[in-house]
């Protein structure tokens, strides 16, 4: 498991998420679902994507097989 | 938006046309592992990003958390180890850090740096991953014949496999951007491993009906005796879009990857490797990757609770089947009929009606799909 940190959150958000967790499971407490919903967020900008020139030669490919 | 790759990145572990000649070279003096053509169909899926986030075969920590928690090491969702077999003499004299060689046919096609050697039980992980150990069950009688060393490391693609399906084959970075040339935002995917009859082509259209755009993704590869030949499947599926589907509505490509049977799990598993195509919605039949009786019939959707966090969404689509009432293809829940009007759709009657000889009835089959699947000899492994 990696260090810790401590964030605050308002009360009322809180306590939301927690009902959220109590009626739809899936996440064992609080801490998880922001775990979560954050790395849902901030993984989105990992993605590299294909170089131009390599997406032509993709392209072409699917032209050639007539999928495009 | 097309799915974001499991673990947000795709991964290629192809190598650039100017390193290949060395590491060709290079490849011819190391150690050599002769790879079957399950293991090479996995080499060729990992370079190729089919199972993003993995760069390699599984070391022993990401083994025993997908045996155990059915999660990797790092928490993502994955349910089926993938690892690389090997027997004891075959590596007598490689060491935990070193270079070695993937041979198949007679050719290097790979360099796999070796992290970690392991042994591994095999009993457990049959037990594990298709809940029996009982070796009638397809998948327990293969594993228990796998050799009694597992090794772990990332892989390097320098040689692709020919494939007899070019034509029809398309990698994760090619769907992913023909969908976006397509403008589709929503994106079903279905597995098959069948010829399809009207049971499937309702499921499939039910679920297009939903969304943008649906991707038949068909496995071929290795499949258990009296399942349809590949290029059957392949031939009845274009035979069925050509005459059916709207030709801007479908995406049809084959994957090279080897049916497991092992229900559940591999129902997750299947779902994840089409997040990595691009796809946003899966759909899941009843009693999908069974095999016998080994399985509930819905015991692979109920697993879907357990990864609210796998990134793509599971579409459960009710078994059809025609009604005679009705007048047409319905299923359970939106049919009020009794039994008696109900005709089934069983994949094992069809194919018993092929093997005689019969055609089956427009009802159960399209014509143009049943006669190519009549067309050929035999059209069973
Ligand atoms: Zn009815």
């Amino acid at each position: 498991m990696s260090e810790k940190v401590k964030v605050e959150i308002s009360k009322e958000l809180y306590e939301k998420a927690k009902k959220f967790i109590e009626e739809q499971g899936g996440f064992n407490n609080v801490e998880e679902l922001i775990e979560f919903l954050l790395k849902e967020i901030l993984e989105e900008e990992e993605e590299t994507p294909l170089s131009e020139e390599d997406e032509e030669k993709v392209k072409e490919r699917l032209r050639s097989l007539g999928y495009i | 938006m097309v799915s974001r790759p499991h673990g947000g990145k795709l991964i290629d572990r192809t190598v650039s046309s100017s390193r290949r000649e060395r590491l060709l070279d290079e490849a011819r003096e190391l150690p050599r592992i002769i790879l079957n053509s399950s293991l090479a169909a996995d080499v060729m899926n990992i370079a190729h990003g089919v199972y993003s986030p993995l760069e390699g075969f599984m070391n022993k920590e990401d083994y025993e958390h997908v045996l155990e928690e059915m999660r990797l090491s790092n928490d993502l969702p994955w349910t089926i180890p993938i690892v690389l077999d090997v027997d004891k003499k075959e590596i007598s004299d490689v060491k935990e850090g070193d270079d070695v060689a993937l041979y198949y046919n007679n050719s290097p096609i790979a360099l796999l740096r070796v992290e970690e050697i392991y042994k591994w039980d095999k009993k457990r992980y049959a037990f594990k991953v298709f809940r029996t150990i009982d070796p009638e069950h397809p998948g327990v009688f293969k594993t228990m014949k796998r050799k009694e060393m597992l090794v772990g490391g990332p892989i390097d693609l320098i040689s692709e496999i020919p494939e007899p399906f070019e034509k029809f084959r398309l990698w994760p970075k090619e769907t992913r951007i023909l969908f976006e040339l397509k403008g589709w935002k929503t994106i079903a995917a279905f597995q098959t491993r069948n010829v399809p009859h009207r049971g499937h082509e309702y499921v499939q259209k039910a679920a297009l009906t939903f969304v943008d755009g649906l991707f038949i993704n068909p496995l071929v590869g290795w499949k258990k005796p009296g399942d349809y030949k590949d290029e059957v499947i392949v031939e009845a599926y274009q035979a069925l879009i050509k005459n059916y589907y709207p030709k801007d509505a479908v995406v049809f490509s084959v994957l090279r990857m080897e049916m497991r049977y092992a229900g559940p799990r591999e129902a997750i598993f299947h779902a994840i490797v089409r997040k990595n195509f691009g796809a946003t919605h899966f759909i899941v039949g009843r009693d999908h990757a069974g095999v016998g009786n080994y399985y509930g019939p819905y015991e692979a959707w109920e697993i879907f609770k357990e990864f609210p966090d796998l990134g793509i969404t599971p579409l459960f689509v009710r078994e059809a089947f025609y009604c005679k009432k009705c007048g047409g293809m319905v299923n359970e829940k939106i049919c009020p009929h009794s039994e008696k009007y109900r005709i089934r759709m069983s994949g094992t009657k069809i194919r018993e009606m092929i093997r005689r000889g019969e055609r089956p009835p427009e009802y159960m089959m399209r014509p143009e799909v049943a006669e190519v699947v009549l067309r050929h000899p035999n059209p069973f492994v």
